[in-house]
């Protein structure tokens, strides 16, 4: 059976941008509020964040696919709306790898936050400018490298995400088969050079996205 | 202008800001050790810190007032800020800069034309802020702030750091925003030189108390010219008197 190598690597860039774009408006505000306000609870916030990055990926699929499935409280309302599951399909997939990346993110947020000096917003809002607008156009430039860096990490990271992968969407071929997914499959059938070639397009898949993520660090000038 | 600060008080790391003053000057100094209290009581006028309690009013309006729960926010005041590092936005140009506070929706009342003619920055409008020297610096974040037409400047140490002869040629900038804008400042430093070329009342902080208050000639006196010092403070009268 030839390998629909292309296809999956396609799939998978899809996901994880999709699971990428999926966290980023909350993952730059929990960011920005990370770095710009103290709050009750904040400490706990940021653990829980960071959970995923310690746990076991199968552990946190373990709590998704409770989450998920039909007896749980986001599958039974994502049954309703829209008349369809989430688990085993490509939606639990973007889910899985937004959920593994959202740690990642949202640390580069907060360190791009941080970076920027307070005093330009202070000086922006008694130049005239409301919060928003200072945010949008002091903040949120001086931060823009640090939040594209942190969101090709993220997306680097969901490239490769497998544990929680396979216990929300399992694999299924053409429905969730992501590189990670098909890697591991084709290792288990004995096609290791078929799983070869799929390294390969997943390394180069990796390594395009975090040398974008380290130019774009590195050329951060404030 | 007329600034009324009255029972003000701002909880800060080693002590509390306390604070009673009506400001009327042209230039007035705030002057003080660092740690005294004078940056924080800048911020509150400008409605950067929320006071734990007090009221400041300009000109009649109100500022803040912790017990009315009115607070201003920072953009409705009016007020123009300098702070020490000048806080130029560097992903913008010169003239961006200049014009930040007309971009945010102010119908200029000030002609850019004006303010960069009198501050000598016309010919830096193209350029990067990173490629200014300090003293241009400091004269393109004064011009953005008066371009914002404020009712009050507040000047937070913005010499600091000008090296003395630079110094010397940017404080007649300083009287000329004075005299051709009308507009009263704020002037604070530690600096007693400074405060004596460029103020006509002067507020001495102590520890977040006002200790002391008068024109700089009564405040200080000529050490090596052309060098101030502050005057020792009059004896108490109970300790003056006899016995």
């Amino acid at each position: 059976m030839s390998l629909p190598i292309w296809s999956i690597a396609w799939f998978t860039a899809w996901v994880a941008a999709a699971g990428t774009l999926l966290i980023l408006p909350p993952g730059i505000a929990l960011g920005w509020l990370l770095a710009r306000r103290d709050w009750r609870g904040k400490a706990l916030v940021e653990t829980a964040v960071a959970l995923p990055l310690v746990l076991p990926p199968v552990a946190t699929g373990l709590v998704l696919l409770r989450l998920l499935g039909r007896r749980g409280f986001a599958g039974r309302w994502c049954e309703a709306v829209f008349g369809g599951g989430i688990v085993f399909t490509w939606r639990a997939v973007v889910i899985a790898a937004a959920v593994m990346s959202f740690p990642l993110l949202v640390r580069t947020a907060r360190l791009a936050f941080e970076g920027v000096n307070p005093r330009f917003e202070q000086v922006a809002r008694t130049l005239g400018a409301g919060p928003w607008r200072a945010f949008a156009t002091i903040t949120l430039p001086l931060a823009a490298r640090g939040l594209v860096a942190g969101a090709v990490l993220a997306f680097a990271r969901a490239l490769g995400e497998f544990g929680a992968t396979v216990m929300v969407a399992g694999f299924i071929p053409g429905r969730t088969a992501t590189l990670a997914l098909s890697i591991y499959h084709l290792v288990q059938l004995g096609r290791d050079g078929d799983a070869w070639t799929l390294l390969a397009v997943s390394a180069g898949l990796a390594f395009g996205a975090l040398a974008l993520s380290e130019a774009l660090l590195r050329r951060r000038p404030v | 202008m007329n600034l009324e600060i009255t029972g003000l008080r701002l909880p800060l790391a080693p002590f509390v800001l306390a604070a009673d003053a009506r400001l009327d000057a042209r230039i007035t100094g705030l002057f003080g050790a660092s740690g005294a209290g004078k940056t924080s009581l800048l911020e509150a006028i400008a409605g950067l810190r929320r006071p734990a309690a007090g009221r400041i009013a300009l000109d009649g309006a109100v500022l803040s007032d912790a017990a009315a729960r009115v607070f201003l926010q920072p953009e409705r005041r009016a007020i123009g800020y300098v702070p020490q590092d000048d806080a130029l936005f560097p992903h913008l140009s010169v003239r961006q800069n200049l014009c930040y506070s007309h971009a945010a929706g102010a119908a200029p009342r000030i002609a850019y034309d004006h303010v960069v003619a009198v501050l000598d920055i016309a010919g830096l409008a193209g350029r990067r802020v990173d490629a200014l020297s300090g003293g241009e610096r400091q004269r393109v974040a004064f011009g953005r702030a008066v371009l914002a037409a404020p009712r009050l400047l507040l000047l937070d140490e913005p010499l600091t750091g000008l090296d003395p002869g630079l110094k010397q040629r940017v404080i007649p900038y300083l009287h000329t925003i004075r005299d051709e804008f009308g507009i009263p400042m704020i002037y604070v430093s530690h600096n007693a030189d400074e405060i004596v070329a460029l103020c006509d009342d002067v507020l001495l902080l102590e520890r977040g108390r006002c200790v002391r208050r008068g024109a700089p000639a009564e405040l200080f006196t000529a050490d090596r010219a052309p060098h101030y010092v502050l005057r020792p403070p009059p004896p108490a009268p109970d300790a003056a008197a006899p016995g």
